[in-house]
C-alpha cells in the first residue's frame, strides 16, 4: 500500500523495521530528519536500539565501530562535511570487515560552504571498502536499506555500505512509498548473526597491526569480497523482488537502450529526469536511451560495457568532479568501454544544488552527438 | 511547504500520483521561499523544479512586485493570492485567472493566527477542480488532531465556498 | 596460515614472547643499599619490576630487555647495569 511521505521519514520508517540494535549519528542538513525521527523513535520506545549522541560524526561513526565489532546491527546516517569528517574511520569499519549501513543524503563538500546536493561526498570516499548504492526515488532508497543490511551481513561479504540519496531532491521531497511491514521486513531480513564480535571471556582484536608481509594480502582479501558483493547483491535485490514484487537484482539498468545510438550513464534522482527528457527526445525521433547505475561500488564494468554494446555516443552525467582529473564516474565509464570504439564523454553537472531540467539533459545528448563534451555543463560564462 | 505537502497529500488521496518539495535551503520564516507540487495519473519521475505551472498560489500579497511570481504561467492558468485589496496591481499573463481572497483575515477568525496554508487550500481546491473535498479534509484531519484539524477544516471549508461561489 | 576476516587476533602474545632474550646488559639490584622508595618499578617500560617480601625490588629476567632506566632513575644508586655472560 502506498502512503505518502517524506524522504527522510521515509528511510527513517524503514531503518525502524531493519530493527538497527545500536545508532550513533550526529545531526547534519540535510540528514537531520531521519536521524531525528530515530531518536524519537527511541524515546517513544517504539525502537528497541541504543541511540548514542555523540559531539561528532567521527565520535558516530567510532562509536558505530566498536557497537558493530560487539555483535550488533548497527546504523547511522550523514552527509558532506559530516561524511568528510568520518573518513579516517571508514577505512577502519572496511578493514575491519564490519557490516555497518549508513544513509547518505547526498550534499556538496566546502569550500564554498553548499548545503544543497551533488554526489561529491560519497564518491569521494569511493576507495575506502564501503559498498555504495544509489537512489532514483524514495521507494528505491526505502528498499535499499533492507537489500544492504542483507548483503553487508552475508558471511560471505562483511562490508559496510552506504545507501545514497540525493539530499532534499529526495530527502524532503513528498511522495508515495510503500512501507514494508514489520513482518514483512522479519521475513526478508533475519536477525544479525555476527560472523566473529567482542567477548570478554574470548578476547579479541580488529584491525591488528599488518606488517608488509600481509598487509597487501589484507587488501586483496577486502577488494575480493566487494567484487563477491555483486552476486550477493544480485541475489538479495532477486529475492526481494520475489518478496515484494519490485526486482533490484540488476547492478545498471536500463532505459529505452535497445537500438539507442547515444545513451546517457546517471546515479540516483537525476536518473528520474533523463527518463522524462528521453521520453520527449524518442517521440522526436532521437535514438537516445538512459543506463542508470546502481551500485558504484562494487563498479560494474563489464556490466556496462555489456549493456553499452550497441552504442556508438555516450554521455555520462558526472555529479562530482575529482578536481584535476574529471568526473569519477565518467573516468571508470571510459575505462569500462575502453576498445568498445563508443565515444565517451563526460559532463560535471548539477553540482551544489543547480537544478536540471530535461532540457538540460537534451543539451548534454546534443553537445554529445556533436562530439563535445568532457567539460563543465551550463557554466555561466558571465560571471567568470 | 506545509501548504504544497497539503494539497499533494490531498491529490494522492484522491487517486492521483503526487510529489511535493521546497526550493531547498531557506526555510526560516520570513524569507521569501518557493514550493512546488506535481500530481499526475502516472508515477512521477521529474525531479526538477517547476518553471511553468498550471496554477500558483501566493502567500504572501507583498511579494507581488519584487517578484515575478506569474513568471511561466501560460493561458488557462490560475492563481490564488492572499490579499486584503483584491484590486491589488500586477502584470498577470493573458489568460491568467487570478482568486483573491483575503485568507490571513480568514485564518485570523478561524485558528486565531495568521497561517494560511488551509486556508488557501480550500481556495484552490475550489478554483481549480483539482482537489474534492473529501480528500481535502482527510489530509487536513491526517496533519492535524482534536480542535486544531476541526479549525483547519472550517478555515478550508469557508476559502472553498467563498471561491467556490466565484467560479 | 589463512587470514582471519578483518585482520583479527586474539591478545596473549606478549606472554609468549619473552623479551629477556633481547638483553645484553641486565640490572643487578642490591638489597642492602635500596630505600624501598619504588621508583624502578614504577617507571619500568616491561613492567617486570616487582616488589619482594621484604619490600626491596627485582626483575624478572624473562622479559627484562635491559633498557637500564631503573638504573637511571635509583636515587640510591642501588641498581646496577652488568654485561651478561651468554
Amino acid at each position: 500500500m502506498l502512503e505518502f511521505m517524506e524522504g527522510s521519514h521515509a528511510v527513517a520508517e524503514i531503518v525502524k523495521r531493519c530493527r538497527p540494535q545500536v545508532i550513533a549519528a550526529y545531526p547534519i542538513t540535510p540528514q537531520t530528519h531521519i536521524v531525528e525521527d530515530l531518536a524519537q523513535m527511541v524515546a517513544n520506545c517504539e525502537l528497541d536500539a541504543e541511540y548514542i549522541t555523540v559531539e561528532s560524526e567521527f565520535s558516530a561513526l567510532s562509536a558505530c565501530l566498536g557497537a558493530s565489532a560487539a555483535g550488533s546491527r548497527v546504523y547511522s546516517a550523514t552527509t558532506s562535511q559530516g561524511l568528510a569528517l568520518m573518513f579516517e574511520v571508514c577505512f577502519n569499519v572496511a578493514g575491519m570487515r564490519q557490516p555497518i549501513v549508513m544513509t547518505i543524503a547526498n550534499r556538496s563538500l566546502g569550500a564554498p560552504l553548499s548545503i544543497w546536493n551533488d554526489q561529491q561526498d560519497s564518491i569521494s570516499l569511493r576507495d575506502s571498502g564501503w559498498l555504495q548504492f544509489y537512489a532514483e526515488d524514495n521507494q528505491e532508497a526505502v528498499d535499499l536499506h533492507m537489500i544492504a543490511y542483507k548483503v553487508c551481513e552475508d558471511h560471505d561479504i562483511l562490508l559496510p555500505a552506504f545507501v545514497c540519496f540525493d539530499g532534499f531532491i529526495l530527502s524532503h521531497t513528498y511522495e508515495p512509498v510503500a512501507l514494508p511491514g514489520q513482518e514483512e521486513v522479519d521475513a526478508y531480513l533475519p536477525a544479525f548473526t555476527p560472523y566473529q564480535r567482542l567477548d570478554a571471556e574470548k578476547p579479541l582484536s580488529f584491525g591488528m597491526y599488518a606488517t608488509p608481509e600481509y598487509y597487501t594480502e589484507f587488501r586483496y582479501e577486502t577488494d575480493r569480497a566487494l567484487y563477491r558483493a555483486k552476486e550477493s547483491f544480485i541475489k538479495a535485490g532477486r529475492e526481494f523482488g520475489e518478496q515484494f514484487g519490485r526486482d533490484y537484482s540488476a547492478l545498471v539498468e536500463g532505459y529505452r537502450l535497445e537500438d539507442a545510438d547515444t545513451a546517457l550513464v546517471a546515479m540516483g534522482s537525476i536518473c528520474g529526469t533523463a527518463k522524462d527528457a528521453i521520453d520527449e527526445m524518442r517521440d522526436a525521433g532521437k535514438k537516445v536511451g538512459l543506463l542508470k547505475i546502481r551500485t558504484y561500488r562494487p563498479f560494474p564494468g563489464p556490466e556496462i560495457a555489456d549493456a553499452l554494446s550497441g552504442v556508438s555516443t555516450v554521455a555520462v552525467l558526472d555529479k562530482n568532479i575529482s578536481l584535476g582529473g574529471g568526473g569519477a564516474v565518467g573516468t571508470e565509464v571510459k575505462a569500462a568501454l575502453y576498445g568498445s570504439g563508443a565515444a565517451v564523454y563526460d559532463y560535471i553537472i548539477a553540482l551544489g544544488g543547480r537544478d536540471v531540467r530535461k532540457r538540460d539533459v537534451a543539451a548534454v545528448v546534443d553537445l554529445a552527438e556533436k562530439g563535445k563534451g568532457d567539460m563543465f555543463y551550463g557554466l555561466r560564462t558571465e560571471v567568470l | 511547504m506545509t501548504a504544497a505537502e497539503l494539497i499533494a497529500f490531498a491529490a494522492f488521496e484522491g487517486g492521483a500520483y503526487a510529489q511535493a518539495f521546497p526550493a531547498f535551503g531557506v526555510e526560516r520564516r520570513g524569507a521569501p521561499v518557493q514550493a512546488f507540487v506535481r500530481f499526475s495519473d502516472a508515477k512521477i519521475r521529474l525531479r526538477s523544479q517547476v518553471y511553468e505551472p498550471d496554477y500558483i498560489i501566493v502567500q504572501d500579497p507583498t511579494l507581488i512586485g519584487d517578484v515575478d511570481v506569474f513568471m511561466g504561467m501560460k493561458a488557462g492558468g490560475i492563481a490564488i493570492v492572499n490579499t486584503e485589496k483584491p484590486d491589488f496591481e500586477a502584470s498577470v499573463p493573458e489568460g491568467v485567472k487570478v482568486y483573491a481572497i483575503d485568507a490571513t483575515t480568514i485564518a485570523l477568525e478561524e485558528l486565531g493566527v495568521p497561517i494560511t496554508n488551509t486556508t488557501l487550500m480550500g481556495a484552490f481546491a475550489a478554483a481549480t477542480g483539482e482537489i474534492q473535498l473529501e480528500p481535502l479534509e482527510h489530509a487536513l484531519r491526517n496533519r492535524f488532531s482534536g480542535s486544531m484539524a476541526d479549525k483547519n477544516v472550517r478555515a478550508a471549508e469557508r476559502a472553498y465556498n467563498l471561491i467556490g461561489g466565484a467560479v | 596460515m589463512a587470514l582471519r576476516v578483518g585482520c583479527a587476533a586474539p591478545p596473549g602474545r606478549a606472554l609468549d614472547n619473552k623479551t629477556g632474550a633481547w638483553r645484553v646488559f641486565k640490572p643487578v639490584f642490591d638489597p642492602e643499599t635500596c630505600s624501598r622508595c619504588g621508583m624502578c618499578a614504577m617507571v619500568c617500560p616491561e613492567g617486570c619490576v616487582h616488589e619482594t617480601e621484604e619490600g626491596t625490588f627485582e626483575p624478572d629476567l624473562d622479559y627484562c630487555k635491559g633498557c637500564g632506566i631503573c638504573e637511571e632513575v635509583c636515587p640510591k644508586k642501588s641498581i646496577r647495569m652488568e654485561k651478561e655472560e651468554k
